[in-house]
């Protein structure tokens, strides 16, 4: 285990509400280095509310999440998030990136490799001058994935990243996942989509109703199902979805 | 941060400019009437270019201009009431009270003169019958020069104004050139200075109804603002204002002032009985 | 109106030079007090927008009011504090621009503040997840809001000039509508009507009001073509 590695991430008896019934109940895990970890659940399972908290976004109602090694102020961070849909800046698609640099604190000489690499990575440089605004979903997101991948960070969160997309756009937008996921960088994503999970996940946490029911590596999960919502799960999805 | 921090200099530096910039000039309180005639127009030039000194001429209403005086915003007061000048002296505000000019003032009133009052040479009559039947008439009612001028009137023509004014009486608390448009618009009897009345160009039905008579003369007055209340005041410019608009050069300056080859203003400093 | 559109027409060609000055003094006014009003606001409606500090909402409501200040009321407070008789006296800046820009700056402040502080609200809900994963703090947020809704802020912006521009009781009080000095188009309307000259008032208004039109076409123009660029 590397002593400055922000990994492993504990999350200890984890609760989330706001007002009514527990959006987020009792969550234990351990995220570690190494397979890319997939969060699968129905929506309204409390997926997008479970990263929003191991991100740091949100802050639990009771019980403690704890990274490995805690990031120092001023110091470019260490996990990213791309969200379903991604925000971009009334700014051109290279300036977005930099952007993400400036705020990390990169000094301005620096930015311009890093920016033109992170863009080369998700195949937009062609795109780099244009208003990141007119692009389309697809572009978008990757320029999303290339902003968050700029200053190469240990873990990169994805919310549902291909969920509001065509076919095509989420077959790039996995092609880079897996590449980032092959380069080293821990991928932990959320998703609903059954054959999107098989296609990139190394394991499963299985969400429902808030809660952990399951986690196993990819294989075992989809063919021997150990508790009863995930055989349920496994079977109303369609495949295809 | 930092380009923050330049614009917001530049800026204050932009804002104190015309500060540093300051030429020779002083702050005159007169009233809407005088300045509204154009006389200032005429005569401040020719003062200008003798001494060097821009005299910026702040028109209100009588009762105004003296107020302004009395919180030192102005150096020389330049009005025509003189009960309230008098006053202002005695509160020792002023240091000494010069006559300058007169004008008159003219009865203005509908060519249809539902009071019977055109072409008469006695304004406490006018006023009477005005009264009498109830004519509408409209008065400035801001402590103005004129305003303060009227109620004299009334009073000298034994009428009780406070106690007859009815629906007929408009109290408009305007300067002389709304107070005209208001006239006109309605048809009603008006006291004015000849001044505006001459420049007045929104006239409709109104006509001069009676003027001459020497109850109707509007004296005019110059004082310096009081130093020793207000520290600021430009007590030397406005001392040699104050000089030459009762010197010969100045009067002759008023004199020649008219409009339509009438002379608007009558110098009388230095004038015994002034 | 024929005798007022001709009026118009004649001061125009004429090019009467105490136009032109009258015209460029109420500019120089109204063009500062939005410059520094905008300098001011702009920055405290974004403060205001991604802040959390109690009181929060009493500030909104009060900021929100403030932008109905009676322009002659704003005048008389500022003619208070700059009369020699006042607190500001010594200053000396009564009965000139600066007295002028002053209150007009005063006057539309709150304008300014208040709706950019919507704007920025309203896009700090969209933004706000996204600049906060990437690890802008609140300054950060404010900073960047600002440059990005640039486009709204523009019309703020106008929206400041155009009541500084259409005001005459502030500019009438605290500059006492000295000719050469402190006379704009909004206090020689006020003159020239008083005067009973109503053709040329309106011929006056009708050039103000091109004037204001002109600012903001060219406004306008600058913003289509910006955002033609950036999206």
């Amino acid at each position: 285990m590397n002593q400055g590695s922000i990994l492993p991430l504990r999350l200890a008896q984890v609760s989330f509400a706001v007002g009514g019934p527990a959006i987020i109940d009792r969550v234990s895990l351990e995220i570690e280095a190494g397979p890319s970890t997939i969060i699968l659940g129905a929506n309204g399972a409390g997926k997008s509310v479970l990263m929003r908290l191991m991100h740091g976004l949100l802050s639990p109602t009771s019980g403690r999440i704890e990274w490995n090694a805690s990031e120092r102020h001023g110091a470019p961070r260490k996990q990213a998030m791309v969200f379903q849909r991604p925000v971009m800046l009334r700014r051109s698609a290279y300036a977005n990136v930099a952007y993400a640099l400036k705020i990390a604190g990169i000094p301005e000489p620096q930015r311009g490799a890093l920016v033109r690499e992170a863009l080369e990575s998700v195949g937009l440089s062609h795109l780099a001058h244009r208003p990141a605004r007119v692009l389309s979903g697809g572009e978008q997101q990757r320029l999303a994935l290339a902003r968050a991948w700029a200053l190469h960070p240990e873990v990169l969160f994805l919310d549902e990243p291909t969920a509001s997309l065509d076919p095509s756009a989420t077959r790039e937008i996995e092609s880079v996942i897996k590449a980032f996921d092959a380069a080293g960088t821990k991928v932990v994503m959320a998703t609903h989509n059954l054959g999107q999970a098989k296609r990139l996940g190394d394991e499963i946490l299985f969400l429902n109703e808030g809660q952990l029911v399951e986690r196993a590596p990819v294989e075992q999960f989809f063919t021997k199902p150990q508790s009863a919502q995930a055989a349920a799960f496994i079977k109303g999805e369609l495949p295809w979805t | 941060m930092d380009v923050i921090r330049r614009l917001l200099l530049s800026v204050a530096l932009l804002a104190a400019l015309p500060v540093l910039a300051q030429e020779k000039f002083i702050v005159v309180a007169s009233t809407t009437s005088t300045e509204q005639s154009g006389l200032f127009g005429h005569i401040l030039p020719a003062f200008q270019k003798k001494t060097g000194i821009q005299v910026r001429v702040v028109a209100l209403g009588t009762g105004q201009a003296l107020d302004l005086a009395r919180r030192g915003d102005a150096d020389v007061v330049f009005v025509h009431a003189r009960s309230v000048e008098e006053k202002f002296l005695s509160e020792g505000y002023g240091v000494k009270r010069f006559p300058v000019m007169y004008n008159d003032f003219v009865l203005i009133g509908p060519k249809s003169d539902p009071a019977s009052v055109a072409g008469g040479k006695d304004i406490l009559e006018a006023l009477k019958r005005i009264e009498a039947t109830r004519a509408a008439f409209v008065s400035r009612g801001d402590k103005s020069g004129t305003h303060i001028a009227e109620i004299a009137l009334w009073k000298a023509a034994n009428v009780d104004i406070e106690k007859e004014k009815g629906p007929w009486y408009r109290d408009t608390g305007q300067g002389m050139g709304p107070a005209l448009n208001t006239a006109a618009a309605m048809s009603g009897y008006i006291l004015a200075d000849r001044g505006t009345w001459i420049s007045f160009k929104n006239r409709g039905e109104l006509a001069i109804a009676v003027e001459g008579d020497k109850r109707l003369f509007n004296e005019y007055g110059v004082m310096l603002v009081n130093p020793a209340k207000h520290p600021n005041v430009k007590k030397d410019l406005g001392q040699v204002f104050v000089d030459w608009v009762i010197s010969p050069e100045g009067q002759r300056a008023i004199a020649g002032y008219k409009i339509g080859g009438e002379q608007l203003f009558f110098p009388n400093a230095g004038r015994p009985g002034a | 109106m024929p005798d007022a559109l001709n009026a118009a027409l004649g001061l125009l060609i004429g090019l009467d030079s105490k136009l032109v000055e009258i015209v460029l003094l109420s500019l120089r006014v109204s063009l500062s007090a939005v410059a520094i009003a905008a300098l001011l606001g702009l920055p405290l409606g974004a403060a205001i927008a991604v802040g959390r500090f109690p009181g929060r909402q009493t500030v909104i409501v009060v900021l929100n009011a403030l932008m109905g200040l009676p322009p002659v009321v704003v005048g008389l407070l500022v003619y208070l504090l700059l009369s020699r008789a006042g607190p500001l006296g010594p200053l000396g800046i009564l009965f000139t621009p600066s007295a002028m820009v002053v209150a007009q700056t005063i006057l539309i402040l709150p304008i300014i503040a208040a709706l950019s502080r919507q704007a920025i609200e309203d896009a700090w809900r969209e933004y706000e997840e996204q600049l906060r994963s990437l690890g802008a703090g609140r300054m950060d947020a404010a900073l960047t809001l600002l440059w990005d809704t640039r486009f709204s802020l523009l019309t703020t912006i106008l929206a400041g000039f155009g009541r500084a521009a259409a005001e005459v009781g502030a500019v009438m009080i605290v500059g006492g509508n000295i000719d050469g000095v402190t006379r704009v188009m909004t206090t020689t309307i006020a003159l020239e009507t008083s005067k009973g000259d109503l053709p040329l008032a309106l011929g006056l208004g009708i050039i103000l009001i091109a004037i204001v039109i002109a600012v903001n076409a060219g406004a306008y123009l600058t913003k289509e073509l910006a955002q033609r660029r950036y999206g």
